[in-house]
């Protein structure tokens, strides 16, 4: 069976996190998903952006929006947190508030554009989930990640404010995909605490703390791998280990794309899912796994 | 000696503040705050706040305007939402810390060389001229208008990018940009009237 999806990447896909990219794409379709790029999308509006202007940023999210719903496919898909977050939280004010549909509406004119409010935005992790299923992808495991000790890691967005596809206080829904791969999960209470998000880069010793206390937590959890969902979380986690050991203790773990770790058990190689991009290597998978 | 007041008058106030950020959708529900501080409780930064996140409520609903707009905690919320799920009133309170932050950056009397409002703008102007973010150089942006000696110290993290081929030189960018340009300048020709409901405080300005 073939799913065909929308797709947007978003910035940082397209930036430094450009691994999730390359990771998600090929397992995707190895899934029979397929995924179309928004033609010409733009920035979606993002947290900073937000703290500017917020009826500007819906206007952002919008127009990728209506260009999703121009080009047809039911749905659109959006990997990263922040993205994922913005557009939905937009589709929300939308629905909520005449006012903002009407401004919104007019500028949308300007570009022939037009949004009806009906492209629902998920994440891949719930299509994986809900559409895909599990047992689909259990049948492409190559290599199980045996061995591998994933602390799931949701980070803040996409369980909060809406709760779509998991739980908004336990989420699980990584935790059983990194079960289907054959790896095994760590209990991770910190699994939807703040990764620090833009402040690592702005305010380093409360951004950085906030990384520290989730590395350290993995460690002591006795992870040898966290496994994201988010851009940024992947950035702050992996980037900023001589800074950290500098300031507190070496908390070495290397942070990784679930869908990276999926590309691993369907026997792709690491450099094939982007894995040389990362600063903290992926320790060495058991006998059985990816050369 | 520089000594800070630490107890607020009735004349610090500014009337009216209150109302009109409770008037902002999504921002209703603060009047019924019960001052659990809960929101302070949750929150992963309100260690490095200087007035915690329920006293940033209590001090907005008290148009205590220039106390919350000048407050380093409006910028260290870094938008995790926990405080939104967890307040047992519904208050969304990231809600309204963007709220409070737009207000300040309208105003301009957010904290000085604090680089958080600025890595705000930065990204509000990369967004609108090239329609896209080039993270690595909205990075670079932020730290030679703020702190250029913390520049220096990112040269390691800017050249493993570069090692790692995660580093964009050009910026990226989208091919209709007139196209967005004539969507915001519609935004900002509309009048503050038709806008009441959605952004009482709205001018065509930045």
């Amino acid at each position: 069976m073939i799913m065909k999806y929308s797709y947007f990447p978003g910035c940082s896909l397209k930036g430094t996190g450009r691994s999730y990219e390359e990771s998600l794409l090929p397992v995707f379709k190895a899934l029979g998903v397929e995924m179309e790029e928004l033609d010409d999308w733009n920035c979606c509006g993002a947290t900073a952006y937000m703290a500017v202007d917020e009826v500007k940023a819906c206007v952002m999210a919008s127009r990728n929006l209506a260009l999703a719903e121009r080009l047809g496919h039911a749905e659109l898909l959006a990997p990263c947190s922040a993205c994922y977050l913005v557009l939905n939280k937009t589709k929300h004010y939308l629905h909520d508030s005449a006012s903002v549909r009407g401004v919104v509406g007019q500028a949308l004119q300007q570009a022939d554009l037009s949004y009806s409010g009906n492209v629902p935005v998920r994440h891949p992790l719930d299509v994986l989930i809900n559409e895909v299923g599990l047992d689909e992808v259990k049948k492409r495991v190559r290599h199980p990640l045996k061995g591998l000790k994933v602390a799931p890691y949701y980070g803040c967005q996409i369980v909060r404010p809406y709760a779509t596809f998991d739980d908004q206080y336990n989420p699980t829904t990584l935790d059983r995909l990194v079960e289907a791969l054959g790896g095994s999960v760590v209990r991770f209470p910190l699994k939807t605490r703040c990764c620090g998000g833009s402040l690592t880069g702005t305010l380093p010793e409360p951004g950085l703390l906030c990384s520290y206390i989730i590395l350290k937590e993995a460690l002591a959890r006795g992870a040898n791998v966290i496994a994201t969902l988010c851009p940024l979380c992947q950035f702050n986690l992996d980037g900023y280990h001589d800074k950290i050991t500098r300031k507190w203790d070496p908390v070495r773990i290397p942070t990784v794309y679930f869908s990276q770790l999926m590309g691993l058990a369907f026997g792709l190689s690491e450099k094939e899912m982007g894995l040389h991009r990362h600063f903290i290597e992926m320790p060495a998978l058991a006998a059985s796994a990816a050369a | 000696m520089d000594l800070p007041r630490t107890i607020k008058y009735e004349a610090d106030r500014v009337a009216g503040f209150g109302k009109e950020v409770m008037s902002v959708p999504g921002c209703e529900n603060l009047q019924s705050c019960i001052q659990c501080g809960t929101c302070s409780g949750v929150c992963p930064l309100s260690i490095y706040m200087d007035y915690s996140p329920r006293q940033v409520m209590a001090l907005t609903r008290s148009d205590f305007k220039n106390e919350v707009l000048r407050s380093h905690t409006i910028w260290l919320c870094a938008s995790c939402y926990a405080c939104t799920v967890e307040c047992p009133r519904q208050i969304r309170i990231t809600d309204i810390m963007y709220e409070l932050k737009q207000r300040a950056i309208h105003d301009g009397i957010y904290p000085k060389k604090f680089p958080i409002p600025v890595l705000a703008k930065e990204f509000y102007k990369m967004a609108h001229k090239q329609g896209r973010v080039t993270d690595n150089w909205l990075a670079t942006w932020m730290f030679l208008k703020t702190n250029w000696r913390a520049a220096l110290g990112m040269w390691r993290l800017g050249l493993g990018l570069i090692k790692r081929g995660r580093f964009s030189f050009t910026y990226d960018s989208i091919r209709q940009k007139d196209q967005l340009a004539r969507m915001m300048q519609t935004v900002d020709n509309l009048s503050i009237d038709a806008l009441t409901d959605a952004k009482p405080k709205r001018k065509a300005s930045h």
